[in-house]
């Protein structure tokens, strides 16, 4: 059902049938029929852990959305609250079990506070009077979900806001208890390295939890070679950039939510002849994207202008496939030929929906605006003309395109320059602030106290000295057959993987400087191995780093990792897990605050 | 003397029996046992007494005294009762003697006679008072069924994990039930009662009406029943004398006997011995004892696991002879010597006589990191017997956070709960602490503790943000944090206020704070907030429709669209709207409202600052292909070949771009050359390709 999460280097499935595990013990735990109320959140995540079929066995008899007054009439013995520990979720809650009270037969509540149960929301509960009502109060320890079979993601949307704006580290707990979770499974991670401010705070309590377990030694023999920890705010530029990966533009123009894309649906009407387009589907498609597709699996980090070529080769491959049942003479020879007609048939639909989607995203890409747009884009990051108001921008303001849009722009330029000349940044917020209402205020102090809209201080830019040391840009990419990780954004190579790729090969002592000047400490732990545990690495056999990026992660930074993961002189193969993976309009768009 | 049936008596007609005792019980009591409330253990635990526990009258001069006896007749505590009316004892599983009072308040003791704590069986026992308990073992561990006056049952399955269960209510049950008993099914604990001929079974969600298979007629009402020690089997006694044995599942009988003696039992038990067939009950009477039986049925249990027996040995302070089983049997340390070293631990903090340091240091010295030693448990008993120092210096050991916290609160130490929880990170740790705090303190103090911990300083303002905003303005105020202050004020002037006025004096307050912020910036965006609020109002008031809470250029636009241009222009002046916006802003809105006379008017009202080919663009978007062609000779060189291309003009475009010699120009205007019509110009771009190689 997952197979997917087992062919990498890190048998993930181990960590899904774990949190399965986990799910079917507290839903015995209720006996007899149940009905669960949703935290509308959770849903997305849960269905990569569990299918309703899992629920269904262990007698989930209905499903509810959470919302207030009462809960919808179901003849079920047990209500089971799935919830994040939030106060205002528990308001609701409360609200449904009060009103729940005075009807009929009672029936036995539940929660499941997910990932973890929280003295606060309790308190809350108590002082609502509910508290009691409940027989089973638990915790559900889903922290890091798998996504893929080197993917992971706490799903935690917020979290970049609350690390960077609110100084709020609780998502940066969960991610060390999700580490913890991993190493119980994985073995004891032997080497930390970090950068950043979050990344350390996630280090320090990485160390005191293996401290607070003391007595439950860890026996398994280690997967993971290293841990990096990087905080996104060393590298507030790559998200800023659109992602030029097949997988990253579907991200950008449509979203993909919890490995499920929505797409317009007249792209895939089913072909018939005469029809007349009468009957053209209305609701959107939905596609899951992930690696069980194997074309999806070859396709999905390459630039999307290498795509095209591979689509149509395969095309060929399979039409010539098709052709074979022609040369099915014998009867063994036309069973074999039927034998493997599913096969066929599932790589002919996989093929159609891409072509589709590639289709789609291609009349997006050749638009002019969109050309103009990442022409501004690679000036920026090649560092032409950062320090002036760029006129591409002023045109997408006056022209009111959408504010997410302009802001990436703006921010993107910003941080290329180190920050922007006062009267310049005063002059993007005086046009935005008239254009798109004062209210955005809000949102552009946010930006600012987030560092990715800043005026420079001291007058200097140092990004000319980052870009070139870790040659952030490279003017001969090759889109086709890269070579280097800079294909991902047709000549930028993101500096978040760049710093990955450094501290592998030749280690970060040869850029020093450059990690002086980014923000927050950089830093290099040991967790020590019992001497029977210790790894003897076979020549040529490649080590294994978990990069955990903390505030959230592209899929172009992705691809750019599976890239480094196949290079075969490389060295090292990447498992990269993140609080959330966003692009940057989504990331944008969690920092916005709309007072009305 | 020497004869063994010496002492034998004869029981019937077939049967001996003899009376001897096999133990002395330490009391001086004879006929006074029956005005005591006296509960025995299981398996051969101890004895408690309470002496006279009827005092309706507050006299105090004889106080009832509750003694505790280990089974084989020594003293282990006594104590003076002064807490209320007690209506039932027994003893846990763990052996701990739980007393039920009237209020529905139950203290729990150790068998030394030591308070282990109190909790209460809800409201609506306290309301109602307790009429009668029991207590009663299943797997799970020891529970409690109240009765309360109101004639309702409440019951916890677990006292250890106290949840409460009300009982549904019995229809038209009037008195108290004639006789009642838990019973255990399904891992769920029922109540069975009786009224007058009636029996009702309750779970949690239902009462059903229930029948005895076999049971003899002419029952009119049930004096006593009684449950098994397994929960197998159930025996009832009825006002016909008469007693009907059978399965707890009421699905069976296993036997019926008549005694003929219609007076109410004192007492009915199951008795049997372990491994025997023989299943017996035994009626008493003020002066006869009867015993009815015959059940064949094979019955093993082993419910004395070794883990009880060492709890056992822990709870008579037997700890060498329990650590030595342990290695004898080579239990793993969780669960054998570290369990014991706690225990003894736990002991050792009561010894008041020894000084907190010397107790912390040998407790240290003999647990050190044994792995499951929960030095949070050892001091939290160290704190319940009033050592708080003690306690404190034993949380020291304790490496788990979660596990400081709440005893540092519990012991009001609270800031230094505040720090522990800081350290471990658990937001939801500091909050609980923060939340505490709060409460403690005064609103002074409370603010200056959270100044000196920033990161609890910040989660707490996240919580004002979203439950206490009036605090979160005071917190901005206390640090002079005048750019949040701003911010605060901007929300507000959206959320609190529907006037404008009151509008418009948040954000003059807002504006205040920005300037003070030294944010010139955000202080005179605010004060051009503030003006374009006011300005939208009274354009609603003059105009009518809608213009509160649009931006400046939606304002502008929706002045054009309708049709007051001079206020348009005005307001953009106000505003220094930029040139270049103006002239994007103007040009849309004229085309939405397709006044073509209007743009071109404008068009020539000066040089575009913005060019030309916008206005071929939008009249393009409007399907004008006749006022896009106007502008289209107006587009300068660099964007001519686009312009030429948007309306259509492949023929006059190639010559443009081949007057550009520009091949991307070039290349551009073949692609837009389509079928036959163009096939000429297609031709001619070729051509002075060709020439243009050449060169």
């Amino acid at each position: 059902m997952a197979a997917h999460l087992s062919y990498g280097r890190v048998n993930l499935n181990v960590l899904r049938e774990a949190v399965r595990r986990e799910l079917r013990e507290f839903l015995d735990k209720c006996a007899g029929s149940k009905a669960i109320v949703w935290d509308e959140y959770l849903t997305g995540p849960f269905g990569l852990i569990a299918q309703y079929s899992l629920l269904k066995e262990h007698e989930v008899e209905k499903m509810f959305t959470l919302k207030g007054s009462r809960l919808p009439a179901a003849d079920v013995k047990n209500i089971i609250f799935f919830v994040r520990p939030r106060l205002e979720l528990m308001d609701i809650i409360a609200e449904n079990v009060l009103s729940e009270d005075r009807r009929g037969p009672t029936r036995d509540f539940h929660i499941l506070f997910v990932p973890r149960r929280s003295l606060l929301c309790e308190q809350r509960l108590k002082d609502l009077g509910v508290l009691g009502s409940f027989i089973h109060r638990e915790e559900y320890s889903l922290d890091l979900i798998p996504f893929d079979g080197d993917l992971l993601s706490m799903e935690s949307e917020g979290a970049f806001k609350e690390c960077y704006l609110e100084s709020d580290q609780t998502s940066l707990y969960h991610a060390a208890k999700g580490l913890m979770t991993l190493q119980a499974l994985y073995g004891t991670i032997p080497q930390i390295f970090g950068k950043g401010e979050c990344a350390r705070q996630v280090a320090n309590m990485m160390i005191r939890m293996k401290r607070e377990f003391t007595g439950s030694q860890n026996s398994i023999f280690p997967v993971f070679d290293n841990l990096l920890l990087l905080d996104r705010n060393v590298d507030l530029l790559t998200p800023l950039a659109t992602q030029l990966t097949y997988e990253g533009l579907i991200d950008e123009i449509y979203g993909i939510q919890n490995s499920y894309v929505k797409l317009p649906p007249e792209k895939f009407a089913p072909k018939k002849q005469g029809d007349g387009g009468k009957d053209l589907p209305t609701e959107a498609k939905k596609l899951q994207l992930n690696s069980a597709e194997e074309l999806y699996a070859e396709i999905r980090d390459k630039n999307f202008n290498a795509v095209g070529s591979v689509l149509s080769k395969r095309a060929k491959v399979i039409s010539a496939a098709f052709e074979e049942r022609h040369n099915a003479k014998t009867v063994g020879e036309i069973k074999q030929f039927v034998s493997q007609l599913p096969h066929m048939q599932a790589a002919r639909g996989s093929l159609a929906n891409h072509t589709s989607i590639a289709e789609l995203i291609k009349d997006v890409t050749t638009s002019e605006d969109f050309f103009d747009k990442l022409t501004v884009e690679q000036e920026f990051m090649s560092g032409v003309d950062t320090d002036k108001v760029n006129s591409y921008i002023e045109d997408c303001i006056a022209q009111k395109h959408p504010l997410i849009k302009v802001l990436r722009l703006v921010c993107l330029q910003s941080v290329c320059n180190s920050g922007l000349k006062q009267k310049v940044l005063d002059y993007y917020k005086r046009e935005i602030l008239q254009t798109y209402g004062y209210e955005h205020i809000l949102t552009l102090y946010n930006l600012e106290k987030a560092g990715l809209l800043k005026p420079q201080t001291g007058g200097r830019n140092n990004y000319p000295t980052i870009r070139k040391t870790l040659r952030l840009w490279m003017d001969d990419v090759n889109e086709q057959n890269p070579t280097d990780i800079s294909y991902v954004y047709s000549g930028y190579a993101p500096l978040s993987v760049r710093l990955a790729q450094l501290l592998s090969r030749p280690g970060w002592r040869s850029i020093e400087e450059v990690l002086r000047i980014l923000p927050g400490p950089h830093f290099e732990e040991r967790q020590p191995l019992p001497t029977g545990l210790q790894k003897k690495r076979q020549p040529g056999e490649n080590r294994v780093t978990l990069i955990f990026f903390l505030g959230g992660v592209t899929f172009a930074e992705i691809a750019a990792l599976r890239f480094l993961s196949q290079l075969e002189d490389g060295g090292t193969e990447y498992v990269i897990a993140t609080t959330k993976l966003m692009n940057g309009s989504s990331w944008i768009e969690s920092l916005m605050e709309k007072p009305f | 003397m020497d004869c063994y049936t010496a002492n034998w008596n004869p029981l019937g007609d077939s049967a001996f029996y003899r009376k001897y005792e096999l133990y002395s019980m330490d009391w001086d009591l004879k006929e006074e046992l029956r005005d005591c409330l006296v509960a025995a253990a299981p398996y051969g635990g101890p004895i408690a007494l309470l002496r006279n526990p009827w005092r309706k009258e507050k006299a105090t001069s004889i106080r009832p005294v509750l003694e505790i006896y280990s089974a084989s007749g020594l003293p282990l505590a006594s104590l003076l009762w002064k807490s209320g009316p007690v209506v039932s004892l027994g003893w846990s599983a763990e052996e701990e003697l739980l007393c039920v009072q009237e209020d529905g308040v139950v203290l729990v003791y150790g068998l030394h006679g030591d308070f282990r704590r109190h909790f209460s069986m809800g409201n609506e026992v306290l309301q109602n008072r307790v009429l009668d308990a029991r207590i009663f073992h299943t797997e799970f561990g020891s529970g409690l069924a109240i009765l309360t006056g109101a004639h309702r049952f409440t019951l916890s399955a677990n006292v250890g994990d106290l949840k409460l269960r009300r009982m549904p209510e019995v229809p038209g049950l009037q008195s108290a039930p004639s006789c009642w008993t838990t019973l255990c099914q399904d891992r769920v604990a029922h109540i069975l009662l009786a009224v007058g001929p009636d029996l009702y079974l309750l779970d949690h969600a239902a009462c059903s009406a229930v029948t005895l298979p076999g049971l003899a007629p002419g029952v009119s009402s049930f004096l006593q029943m009684a449950v098994s020690f397994t929960y197998r089997h159930l025996a009832l006694f009825t006002d016909t004398g008469y007693i009907w044995m059978g399965t707890s599942s009421l699905k069976e009988k296993l036997c019926e006997f008549n005694c003929n003696i219609r007076a109410p039992p004192k007492q009915m038990v199951w008795c049997s011995r372990p491994r025997s067939k023989e299943r017996a009950v035994v009626v008493a009477w003020e002066r006869r004892l009867m015993v009815v039986g015959d059940a064949p049925e094979s019955i093993q249990y082993k419910q004395l696991t070794i883990q009880v027996l060492l709890d056992r040995l822990v709870l008579r302070r037997l700890y060498p002879l329990a650590i030595q089983i342990c290695e004898y049997l080579r239990l793993p340390e969780v669960q054998g010597v570290s369990r014991i070293l706690a225990h003894w631990a736990c002991y050792k903090v009561q010894q008041k006589d020894v000084s907190d340091e010397d107790v912390a240091r040998a407790i240290n010295q003999k647990l050190g990191d044994t792995p499951g030693v929960s030095y949070s448990d050892i001091a939290a008993r160290a704190y319940g017997c009033g050592r708080t120092e003690l306690a404190i210096k034993l949380l020291e050991y304790e490496p788990r956070s979660g596990e400081q916290v709440p005893l540092l609160l519990k012991m009001k130490r609270s800031k230094l709960a505040l720090s522990k929880a800081i350290e471990s990170g658990d937001t939801d740790l500091v909050f609980t602490v923060l939340l505490h705090l709060k409460n403690e303190l005064n609103r002074g103090d409370f603010f200056m503790t959270l100044r000196n911990q920033p990161m609890a300083l910040s989660l707490y303002r996240q919580f004002c943000k979203h439950q206490e905003l009036e605090t979160l303005k005071d917190l901005y105020n206390q640090d002079d944090n005048h750019q949040e202050l701003g911010s605060f004020h901007i929300r507000a002037s959206y959320a609190a206020e529907e006037r404008i006025e009151g509008r418009v004096a948040a954000l003059q307050t807002a504006a205040d704070a920005f300037y003070k912020a030294k944010n010139e910036f955000a202080a005179k965006a605010t004060e051009d907030q503030m003006r374009l609020l006011r300005l939208q109002r009274r354009l609603e008031d003059e105009l009518g429709g809608h213009f509160v809470d649009l931006s400046l250029h939606d304002t502008v636009t929706t002045l054009i669209l309708g049709g007051h241009s001079k206020r348009a222009e005005q307001l953009a002046r106000d505003f220094r709207i930029p040139d270049k916006r103006l002239w994007w802003l103007k040009l849309t809105a004229l085309a939405d409202l397709e006044d073509w006379e209007e743009l071109e008017k404008f068009s020539k009202s000066k040089k575009s600052p913005i060019g030309y080919l916008p206005f071929v663009e939008i009249c393009m978007k409007q399907h004008n292909k006749y006022e896009a062609k106007k502008y289209a000779s107006r587009v300068g060189p660099e964007q001519k070949v686009k312009a030429l291309l948007l309306v259509g003009d492949v023929a006059q475009a190639a010559d443009v771009a081949i007057e550009h010699r520009n091949e991307a120009e070039l290349s551009l205007v073949l692609s837009h050359c389509t079928g036959a019509t163009d096939g000429a110009t297609a031709d001619k771009i070729q051509r002075a390709r060709a020439q243009a190689q050449k060169k």
